[in-house]
C-alpha cells in the first residue's frame, strides 16, 4: 500500500446503518470516502458530517448501483478527483420479504439487481483502477443468511449467496495483483433494516443467537476495517461471519 | 515519410508496454511472437495489456477484437489500423 497517498475508500449504501459505521471506522485524515446513497439525502449528509467529525473527509451521492452507467458516473467522479481507488466496500442492499408463491417479479428483480448487480457493477469498476495500481481491497458485506437460507427471503438469500461466490471468484481472479476480495456476512444486527421487524420476530432472532443480544453495526465495520489492513493481507476468498455464533 | 515515422513509434511505444506489463527483454518482443506462448501472458495479463493499449493511445478494443491479438504484430497492426 502507499503509504504518503492518501487512501481511497468507497462504501456504497454509505448513508445509514452499516454502511455508515463503515464510513465511520475509515474516517481519519489519511483518507478519502466516496459512498453512495439511493434516497435520503439527509441521512448522507449526516454521514458526511459525522465522518468529518472524526478527522475524516466523505462525500455522498445518490448514484444507483443497479445501473452499470451510474456506477461508471460514480467511479469517474472518484478517479478524476483522487485518481485511486484502494478500498471498495460493496454494502448497498435491499430487502422485499415475501414467502416464494407470493414473491412478486418485481421484489425479486429490485433485491438481485441492487444486491447482486450492484456489487458486479462496483466490483468491475473499481477492478480496472485496482489492476493498474497493483493493489486493492475489496470487501463485499453479505449475509450470515447467505449461507444458512431463511424463509420468507429467497431473493435476499440468493442475491447474498451470489455475493459469495462472486467474492470467490474475483478473489482468484486478482490475487496475483495483489487485490484480496472476502465477505463479511453479519448476523442479527441493529440497524432500520431489521429494527422494522416485529418485538416477536426481533425475540425470535435474538433466541437463535448463542451470544444472546443482537450485534451492532460498529462490530461489522471493524472486521471490514481489518480487511482492508495489511493485517489481513494474506486473507483472501473468505467469508467471515459476524454474528455472534448464529452460524457456526 | 511521416506514416513511417509514424508507424515506427506506435511499434516502439506497443513493445515498450508489453515489455513493461510482462515483465520481458524488448529483445524477445519479436513480431511473430505469441503473447501467450512465447512472452509468458496470462488472461489476467492480456486484460492490462488492453487497458493499457486503449489509454496510452486513446481507442477502444472491444472484447471480440482482444481475442484477435494473438502476437506482437497482431497488437501493432491493431492499434496502427484503429487510431
Amino acid at each position: 500500500m502507499p503509504d504518503q497517498i492518501k487512501r481511497t475508500v468507497v462504501v456504497t449504501g454509505g448513508s445509514r446503518g452499516i454502511g455508515r459505521a463503515i464510513c465511520l471506522v475509515f474516517a481519519n485524515p489519511d483518507t478519502r470516502i466516496f459512498f453512495n446513497y439511493s434516497r435520503s439525502e439527509e441521512d448522507a449528509r449526516q454521514t458526511e458530517e459525522v465522518v468529518s467529525q472524526a478527522g475524516g473527509y466523505a462525500s455522498g451521492l445518490q448514484i444507483d448501483v443497479s445501473s452499470l452507467t451510474d456506477v461508471a458516473r460514480f467511479f469517474k467522479t472518484i478517479l478524476d478527483e483522487t485518481g485511486r481507488v484502494d478500498i471498495l466496500v460493496n454494502n448497498a442492499g435491499i430487502a422485499r420479504d415475501a414467502l416464494i408463491v407470493r414473491m412478486s417479479e418485481a421484489d425479486w428483480d429490485a433485491v438481485l439487481n441492487t444486491n447482486l448487480k450492484g456489487t458486479f457493477n462496483c466490483t468491475k469498476l473499481a477492478a480496472k483502477a485496482m489492476l493498474k495500481q497493483r493493489y486493492g481491497r475489496i470487501i463485499n458485506i453479505t449475509s450470515v443468511v447467505g449461507v444458512s437460507g431463511n424463509p420468507g427471503q429467497a431473493n435476499y438469500v440468493a442475491s447474498k449467496a451470489g455475493i459469495i461466490g462472486l467474492t470467490k471468484s474475483v478473489a482468484r481472479e486478482l490475487a496475483t495483483r495483489n487485490i484480496t476480495v472476502n465477505a463479511v456476512a453479519p448476523g442479527y444486527i441493529e440497524t432500520e433494516m431489521t429494527n422494522k421487524l416485529s418485538d416477536k420476530a426481533k425475540s425470535e432472532m435474538v433466541g437463535l443467537v448463542p451470544a444472546g443480544r443482537a450485534g451492532k453495526p460498529s462490530e461489522v465495520a471493524d472486521v471490514v476495517e481489518f480487511l482492508a489492513s495489511e493485517k489481513a493481507s494474506y486473507i483472501t476468498g473468505q467469508v467471515i461471519h459476524v454474528s455472534g455464533g448464529m452460524y457456526i | 515519410m511521416m506514416k513511417g515515422d509514424l508507424t515506427m513509434s506506435i511499434e516502439d511505444k506497443v513493445i515498450k508496454i508489453i515489455a513493461e506489463k510482462l515483465d520481458v527483454d524488448p529483445v524477445e518482443i519479436v513480431p511473430g511472437a505469441s503473447l501467450i506462448d512465447d512472452l509468458g501472458a496470462d488472461s489476467l495479463d492480456l486484460v492490462e495489456l488492453v487497458m493499457t493499449m486503449e489509454e496510452e493511445f486513446d481507442i477502444e478494443i472491444s472484447d471480440d477484437d482482444t481475442k484477435d491479438l494473438v502476437t506482437v504484430k497482431n497488437a501493432i497492426d491493431y492499434i496502427i489500423g484503429h487510431l
